[in-house]
C-alpha cells in the first residue's frame, strides 16, 4: 500500500488556508495526515533469512553433520523494529498566505515540488487575496456616484502603473513589487466595500496598504477587514480542499485531477515565455476571465 | 602412511570446538607443520546461537591428539573438559552464554609451535563445519542489530514492545539488551498481568515505560497495596495503570502528596478525588504547576465560582491540564464573541475540550443563517454541547438545518 500510494502522491494540489492558521503549521498538518496514511498500510511478510546450519543429513550411514541451507524467519524488518515505513515526505507550498489572511493555497507534494518553482518563476498568476484586519465601525459621507469614480480612477491609474512596469522597467518574470493588473468593486454598500484585485507577486500587507490608500484618496479612512484568495494560477476555490479533507485519498484524488491542467499550464507558459513580444496579449484572455481576487474592507469619513 | 600434516590454519576462527583435549602433545617432526589435529564435536554446533560478540584475532586453541591419528581420526573424541572460545567484551554483550572454562594456551607459543599458512589445504568436513558468520557490531544505534541474537528482544516484539522507539533512549536500549528473560523480565510480566493487564495492552504499556524493569517487584507491590489500601478498587487500579503507565514507578511518599495535593486544591470529597484520579490518572504522573495555574485562571481570570469550577472539573477532568493559552482564547470568544453567560458555560463544560476553530465555523455558519440563538429562554435554543460535540453531517441536519455543502461552501468564505 505504501509505495503504491506513494506513487500517486506526486503533484499540486490545492488547499484552503483559513484565516487564524500560519501557513507552516497547515504544510506540517497536512505532511502528518499524509504520513498517517501512507504508514496505515498492511505490514509486509515477514522477511527470511538464509542460514547455514549443522544439522544431521539423512541417509548418511556415518551420522555426519552438514551444513544445510534453511530458511530462518528475521525479525529485522518487523514494523515495531524498524519503526515506521515513512518518516518524511516533501511537501512545498506555493504562494504563501500569512496568519490573518484566508484562501486557496497551492501544495506540491514529491516531485510537484518543481514544479511549483515551474510555475512560479515562469507564470503570470493571478492572484486573489481578500486581507483581513480588524474592524472599524465608521460611515461614509459622499456620494455612491463619487465614490465609484474614485474606484475607477485608482483602476486606471493601476492600469497605467501596470502598463508603464510592462513597458520595460520592471518584468513580472523577477522578484518585483506588487502589480495590480485589475481591480474593481464588487459591491459597495456603506460603510462595506468589496473589492476584487488581479495581481501578481502582491504580500498580503500590500494589499492592506492598498485598502488604505483608498480610504486617505476618498479622504477618510479605510481599513481592510479581510483578505482572501480566490485563485491561484488556475486553482480556484472549487479546487480548494477544507480542514476535512486532509487526508491521503482526497489529496490523491486532488492530485489527479489538477494534473492534466498543470500540464496543460506548464506548456503554455514555455511557449509564451519564449517570445516575449506576445506577453501582453497573452494577459489579455485573463482579464476577461472572470474576477479572481476581493478585498472587503470598511471605510469611514471624517468630513 | 605418513603423518598427514592436517593443521587448520589459525584464521578458522569461528570454529566452536567444544571439547579439547587437555593435554597438547606436539610432534615436532616436522618442523613446519608436523602436528596432526583431530578435533572432537561432542555436541553439534548451534551456529544460529550466535550470543557473543566476536573480534578478529581472538585465540582459537586446538590441542594435537596423539601422532596415530589418521585423517579421519574424527573418532577419537577425547572429552575432558570443554574449551571454548573466549569471548572478548564488547558494547553489547548477551547474557546466557557464558564461556566454559576454557585451557589456553598462549597465542605466541602455538605460534612456535606449528606454524600455520592461510594456503594450507583443508578437508571437505572441515570446510563444512567452519561457520563463517558476520560478527555483530560492538557498539550500533538501532536495536535492529541485535534482535536476531537475543531472545529477550525477540519475545518482547512479539509481546508487542515498540523497539523503533525505546532505541531512541540508549539507556533502556543497553538495558533491555542485559536482561534476561527468563529470569528478569518474566517476573514483571507475571506481575503486570496480576494486575489485570491484558496481552495485547503490555506491548503499549512497555513502550512507554520500560523502566519498570529496573524496579524491585517488592516495592511494586507495596505501592500497589498503598494504592489498595486508599480504596481503590482492582478494577480502578488496572485503569489507572493502564492510561498512565509511570504510575507504579512513584513511590508511595509521592503518591500520597499528590493523592493530598488534589483533595486540598480542589476541595473535593474523598470519593469525588478518587473517581477523578480513576478518570485521569495522568494528574498523578504530571506536573502540578499546570494545574495549580490553570485553577487560578478559573478562579481569578474568567470569575468562575468555587462551586462552579469543581463542577466543571469533576465533568470534564482534562480542564485541569489544559493549556492556558487556549484555555483563554476559547473563553474569550465563548463569552464576549458568543455572548454565552457565565452560568451556561459551567453547564456545558465541553467547550473547553474543543478545537477553537470549530467551535468559530460553526459559530458563523448560525450567524449567517440567523439561527444563532443560545439563550434558553428564547424559542430555538442551541444549546453548546450540541454545538460541539456532535459530528459534522449531525450538525448540519439537525441544528443549522443545510447541507453539508452549504457549510463547505461557506466555509470557503470565512
Amino acid at each position: 500500500m505504501g509505495s503504491a500510494g506513494l506513487a500517486r502522491l506526486q503533484g499540486l494540489f490545492a488547499v484552503y488556508k483559513p484565516p487564524g492558521l500560519k501557513w507552516l503549521h497547515l504544510r506540517d498538518t497536512v505532511e502528518r495526515q499524509l504520513l498517517n496514511g501512507l504508514n496505515a498500510g498492511k505490514p509486509p511478510a515477514p522477511e527470511q533469512r538464509v542460514r547455514f546450519l549443522l544439522g544431521p543429513v539423512e541417509g548418511s550411514e556415518k551420522k555426519e553433520l552438514m551444513l544445510t541451507a534453511t530458511s530462518v524467519p528475521s525479525l529485522t524488518t518487523h514494523r515495531l523494529v524498524r519503526g515506521p515505513a515513512f518518516t518524511s515526505l516533501k511537501i512545498g507550498v506555493g504562494h504563501r498566505l500569512d496568519v490573518q489572511a484566508s484562501g486557496v493555497l497551492v501544495l506540491g507534494v514529491g516531485h510537484g515540488c518543481r514544479l511549483l518553482t515551474d510555475m512560479y518563476d515562469a507564470h503570470f498568476t493571478k492572484h486573489v487575496s481578500r486581507e483581513k484586519l480588524d474592524r472599524i465601525l465608521a460611515v461614509i459621507q459622499g456620494s455612491h456616484q463619487k465614490a465609484l469614480v474614485m474606484y475607477s480612477n485608482l483602476d486606471l491609474q493601476s492600469q497605467e502603473a501596470y502598463e508603464m512596469a510592462v513597458g520595460g522597467m520592471l518584468r513580472p518574470m523577477n522578484k518585483s513589487p506588487m502589480l495590480i493588473t485589475g481591480i474593481r468593486c464588487l459591491h459597495f454598500e456603506p460603510p462595506e466595500f468589496l473589492l476584487e484585485v488581479q495581481c501578481m507577486h502582491e504580500t498580503q500587507q500590500q494589499l492592506r496598504k492598498l485598502v488604505h490608500e483608498i480610504g486617505l484618496e476618498l479622504k477618510s479612512s479605510a481599513i481592510c477587514r479581510q483578505v482572501r484568495r480566490t485563485r491561484d494560477g488556475f486553482f480556484t476555490l472549487d479546487d480548494a480542499l477544507l480542514r476535512t479533507q486532509w487526508d491521503l485519498h482526497s489529496i490523491q484524488d486532488a492530485i489527479q485531477d489538477a494534473a492534466p491542467r498543470v500540464v496543460a499550464e506548464l506548456r503554455k507558459n514555455l511557449r509564451s515565455g519564449v517570445d516575449s513580444q506576445q506577453l501582453p496579449s497573452a494577459e489579455q484572455p485573463q482579464h476577461s476571465k472572470g474576477p479572481s481576487s476581493t478585498v472587503q474592507g470598511g471605510s469611514c469619513a471624517k468630513h | 602412511m605418513a603423518l598427514s600434516a592436517q593443521q587448520i590454519p589459525r584464521w578458522f576462527n569461528s570454529i566452536k570446538l567444544s571439547s579439547f583435549i587437555n593435554s597438547v602433545q606436539l610432534t615436532k617432526r616436522f618442523p613446519r607443520a608436523g602436528q596432526t589435529l583431530s578435533h572432537g564435536f561432542s555436541a553439534p554446533t548451534q551456529s544460529s546461537s550466535d550470543n557473543c560478540c566476536l573480534r578478529w584475532g581472538f585465540k582459537t586453541y586446538w590441542t594435537s591428539s596423539s601422532r596415530n591419528s589418521s585423517q579421519d581420526a574424527d573418532s577419537s573424541r577425547q572429552e575432558s573438559s570443554a574449551a571454548h572460545h573466549t569471548l572478548l567484551p564488547c558494547g553489547s554483550e548477551h547474557s546466557g552464554r557464558m564461556p566454559s572454562g576454557d585451557s589456553e594456551l598462549p597465542l605466541e607459543e602455538m605460534d612456535d609451535l606449528f606454524p600455520v599458512s592461510p594456503l594450507q589445504p583443508v578437508s571437505e568436513e572441515e570446510a563444512a563445519l567452519i561457520s563463517a558468520h558476520a560478527s555483530l557490531p560492538a557498539a550500533s544505534f538501532t536495536l535492529r542489530d541485535y534482535v536476531d541474537h537475543s531472545e529477550t528482544l525477540q519475545q518482547l516484539v512479539l509481546l508487542g514492545v515498540d523497539l523503533s522507539k525505546i532505541e531512541k533512549h540508549p539507556d533502556a536500549a543497553n538495558l533491555l539488551l542485559r536482561l534476561d528473560f527468563e529470569k528478569d523480565i518474566k517476573q514483571t510480566l507475571l506481575f503486570l498481568k496480576d494486575l489485570g493487564l491484558e496481552d495485547n495492552q503490555l506491548g503499549a504499556f512497555l513502550t512507554k515505560n520500560y523502566a519498570i524493569f529496573s524496579e524491585d517487584l517488592e516495592n511494586l507491590q507495596i505501592r500497589v497495596a498503598y494504592l489498595q489500601s486508599k480504596n481503590f478498587s482492582k478494577a480502578d487500579i488496572t485503569q489507572m495503570v493502564r492510561n498512565a503507565p509511570f504510575l507504579l514507578n512513584f513511590s508511595v511518599e509521592r503518591l500520597d502528596n499528590r493523592l493530598g495535593f488534589f483533595q486540598k486544591e480542589l476541595q473535593l470529597s474523598v470519593k469525588k478525588t478518587r473517581d477523578l484520579v480513576v478518570r485521569l490518572p495522568r494528574l498523578l504522573t504530571g506536573s502540578l504547576e499546570p494545574v495549580k495555574e490553570n485553577m487560578k485562571v478559573y478562579r481569578l481570570e474568567f470569575g468562575f465560582k468555587c462551586n462552579e469550577v469543581q463542577h466543571m472539573i469533576t465533568r470534564i477532568p482534562k480542564m485541569l491540564t489544559a493549556n492556558k493559552k487556549k484555555l483563554t482564547e476559547t473563553f474569550d470568544y465563548v463569552h464576549n464573541v458568543m455572548s454565552i453567560p457565565h452560568h451556561i458555560i459551567v453547564r456545558f463544560p465541553q467547550v473547553f475540550n474543543t478545537r477553537l476553530f470549530k467551535i468559530k465555523e460553526r459559530h458563523q455558519f448560525l450567524t449567517y443563517l440567523g439561527r444563532a440563538q443560545y439563550d434558553p429562554a428564547k424559542p430555538n435554543y442551541i444549546s453548546l454541547d450540541k454545538l460541539v460535540s456532535i459530528p459534522d453531517r449531525v450538525f448540519c441536519r439537525e441544528i443549522a438545518k443545510a447541507s453539508e455543502k452549504d457549510f463547505e461552501k461557506f466555509l470557503k468564505t470565512l
